[in-house]
């Protein structure tokens, strides 16, 4: 049995990407996805990694590279955070459109203004409605075992759409953890060599990326939105086989003593660990206290979250994101609007911490479920910004 | 190998035009007497099918391919407007590692991004300076420049020339039209110590489609610089393009040039020039042109031309090198 070694949660991702075989890498650095980056760029120098590393000149033109070598039929990863996805827009909503299956690890980091190089989730939750995969990753174990999995997900000809892969910049990819890594034969074994959907190959010529009249624009988006959607059953078998390829179980949906609780937490990504903590602090006090989390964020797993959250009394959502000018986070949104139709649903309240950088801590999450408790039955106008300086 | 010491499969005569299908089908939707896809169709004519073929979204995307309809006989992608050099970069990436990884074709695959001079000088020249300066093997950047934003309407870019008219640089009582001089596209892609840079006019129809076959050849980065007259945003009657091509190169307006490793090529000297108003009369955009605009154009065209004789005569390529007729 393989020991875990203590490795750098960036580099993790990078030795999941040489473990995955990856053909082309194309990245522009950006704190804090370099070290990622770094480490493939010298995965490929010393020859461990027989891949191409475009050094493009902006994100905007890795994004085009990795549409172009993935539409070729190249195995193709990037990393990316903050200003840099947000320079990507536009390529981000063609990707899954023309069924390029591209593997995105994303150190998550706040969006300018004030610049801040911090984490939170504006960069992804901004790009939210642009068709990929999104999963969100909780430690150093689960962002290389994630990568595996989203090469996986994405290149299956059944789903053929492009992974995002959220890591928490800094309080997730800079941090030092033990991390099991597998043999290249054993992941060889658990993700089957890249045979694209579609391909540009002069032996049989096709075109992509073609105009899209009024006749034929939304049926182009509805078909991406029905791939999208169908692909939560694919994730959930990689997952299945994930587990009986190497013993480590993931879910759509990850709960925590949230059985019996009456009231929830939802989380994404790396805070979850310190909710975890507090959970068990609160419960030894006799708090009847739980957790969820969120581990797929696109395709939104409906029936896993309301199976989940609907026999709690209440629901205390977690974002990371101000969705300015709207009341509630993205997250509450979705899980009020799944909610509202429910035949039994909890009181849902929404709450906002650890913007751009911001210390999430242990005592955040018990005044959470304090505020969640006291506001049950009641009407929340706005969420509440958590730790605020007013 | 230097550039100029390549061979490749030139086209001699008009009896040597390469027989069969048409690389860009018929069909398609460009305006009558479009210079542009007579260009387009040239180039990718000259290379057959054997490549990849990348476009910028454009007039030539747009006519092109509306869905469920193309008229590309090779595998082309259409991405988006700025990027189709990054794209390009990607597909030619992606075969290269695929050839070394015995997943692949053996062999070298062109791989041709081709966008218009907006999405070329303008919106596009982050993207296409990366690709250069990176130096992809087998990638040909072709900028087929019809002098504004045709497809959008005739709005000025900065490949429109001196006093153009056009939607947005209208000539009017304080305007002459364009108030800027064309920006020097080859001599920004020369600059990157690219093997390859040309010009080229599908007026001069064997020129442009051995420029192509050449720039296929040579290993190392090409950038081809097209003029392709577009009768619509000129205001120009459909059955001049060709006749408006000849007239640029031979008033010197669009010299037909190489630059092999950095050294010149005049490929169509231009000893006596035509009266530069034999090219600005045929076109509506530069209708409102008073002798004394059309003077300073001369002056200036003239005087880049000769700085261009000075560069093949001061750099020239050792190899003699026929020059097209």
């Amino acid at each position: 049995m393989a020991k875990p070694i203590g490795l750098e949660v960036s580099l993790a991702v990078s030795e999941a990407v040489r473990l995955c075989d990856c053909d082309v890498v194309a990245a522009y650095p950006i704190t804090p996805q370099t070290h990622i980056v770094e480490h493939l760029s010298e995965l490929v120098a010393n020859g461990h990694l027989n891949a191409a590393y475009i050094p493009v000149e902006s994100e905007q033109s890795a994004m085009s590279s990795c549409i172009g070598s993935s539409a070729a039929g190249a195995r193709t990863f990037t990393a990316t955070s903050s200003q840099g996805l947000a320079l990507m827009n536009e390529m981000l909503y063609i990707a899954p459109v023309l069924r390029t299956p591209i593997v995105m690890a994303i150190a998550n980091r706040a969006l300018s203004a004030p610049i801040n190089i911090w984490n939170d989730h504006s960069d992804i939750m901004s790009v939210r409605d642009a068709g990929w995969v999104g999963l969100f990753a909780e430690n150093g174990q689960e962002a290389l075992d994630l990568t595996i999995v989203s090469f996986r997900v994405a290149e299956d000809r059944q789903v053929s759409l492009p992974v995002t892969l959220n890591i928490d910049g800094f309080t997730l990819s800079h941090f030092i953890e033990p991390i099991l890594l597998p043999t290249l034969e054993e992941v060889a074994a658990y993700l089957p060599p890249f045979k694209p959907l579609v391909k540009l190959d002069i032996a049989k010529p096709i075109s992509m990326g073609l105009l899209g009249t009024p006749e034929s624009y939304a049926e182009s988006r509805k078909a991406t939105d029905d791939v999208l959607l169908g692909s939560l059953s694919v994730i959930k078998k990689a997952f299945a086989e994930f587990h009986k390829a190497f013993g480590r179980e993931y879910k759509a949906v990850e709960t925590y003593k949230s059985d019996d609780a009456e009231t929830v937490l939802l989380t994404m990504g790396s805070i979850s660990e310190t909710a975890m903590t507090a959970v068990d602090e609160m419960r030894e006090k006799g708090e009847k206290v739980g957790l969820v989390r969120l581990r797929v964020w696109r395709p939104f797993p409906s029936e896993d979250f309301l199976q989940a959250v609907s026999k709690a009394k209440n629901l205390a959502v977690i974002d990371r994101h101000i969705s300015l000018g709207v009341p509630f986070g993205p997250v509450c949104l979705e899980a009020k609007s799944l909610l509202y139709d429910a035949p039994a649903r909890p009181s849902v309240t929404n709450f906002i911490l650890g913007l751009g950088g911001r210390d999430v801590t242990r005592e955040d999450f018990k005044e959470i479920t304090q505020k969640a408790k006291a506001l049950s039955g009641k009407s929340q106008s706005r969420f509440d910004l958590i730790g605020v300086w007013e | 190998m230097k550039a100029y010491e390549t061979p490749y499969a030139k086209i001699p005569n008009n009896k040597a035009f390469p027989r069969g299908l048409d690389s860009l089908a018929s069909g398609h939707r460009a305006c009558q007497g479009c210079g542009e896809v007579l260009a387009l169709r040239l180039l990718l004519k000259a290379l057959g099918t054997d490549f990849i073929a990348v476009s910028a979204t454009g007039c030539m995307e747009v006519c092109t391919a509306p869905f469920p309809q193309s008229a590309w006989r090779m595998p082309w992608i259409h991405v988006a407007f700025e990027n189709a050099a990054a794209v390009a970069s990607g597909v030619e990436s992606a075969t290269q590692i695929l050839r070394k990884k015995g997943r692949g074709p053996d062999k070298r695959i062109p791989v041709v991004a081709i966008a218009g001079d907006g999405g070329t000088a303008d919106i596009g020249i982050q993207a296409l300076s990366g690709a250069l300066e990176r130096f992809h093997e087998n990638f040909i950047y072709v900028c087929l420049d019809n002098e504004a934003y045709m497809n959008t309407g005739i709005q000025r870019s900065s490949e429109t020339p001196f006093g153009a008219n056009t939607t947005t640089s209208p000539s009017g009582s304080h305007s002459k039209g364009q108030t800027t001089w064309k920006k020097d596209m080859p001599a920004i892609a020369a600059a990157h110590g690219i093997p390859y840079v040309a010009t080229a006019n599908p007026a001069y129809h064997l020129d442009l489609m051995n420029k192509i076959r050449r720039a296929a050849a040579i290993e190392g980065p090409a950038y081809l610089h097209v003029y392709a007259p577009c009768p619509t945003g000129w205001r120009m009657k459909p059955e001049l393009a060709v006749e408006s091509g000849r007239l640029a190169t031979m008033t010197r307006i669009f010299p037909l040039y190489e630059v092999l490793d950095g050294l010149y090529v005049i490929n169509k000297k231009v000893d006596s020039p035509k009266p530069i108003e034999d090219y600005f009369k045929i076109q509506g955009r530069f209708k409102h042109l008073k002798p004394e605009d059309i003077a300073y154009i001369k002056k200036r065209v003239d005087s880049e031309y000769e700085d261009l004789v000075r560069l093949a005569e001061t750099f020239p390529v050792p190899a003699p090198i026929a020059a097209e007729g």
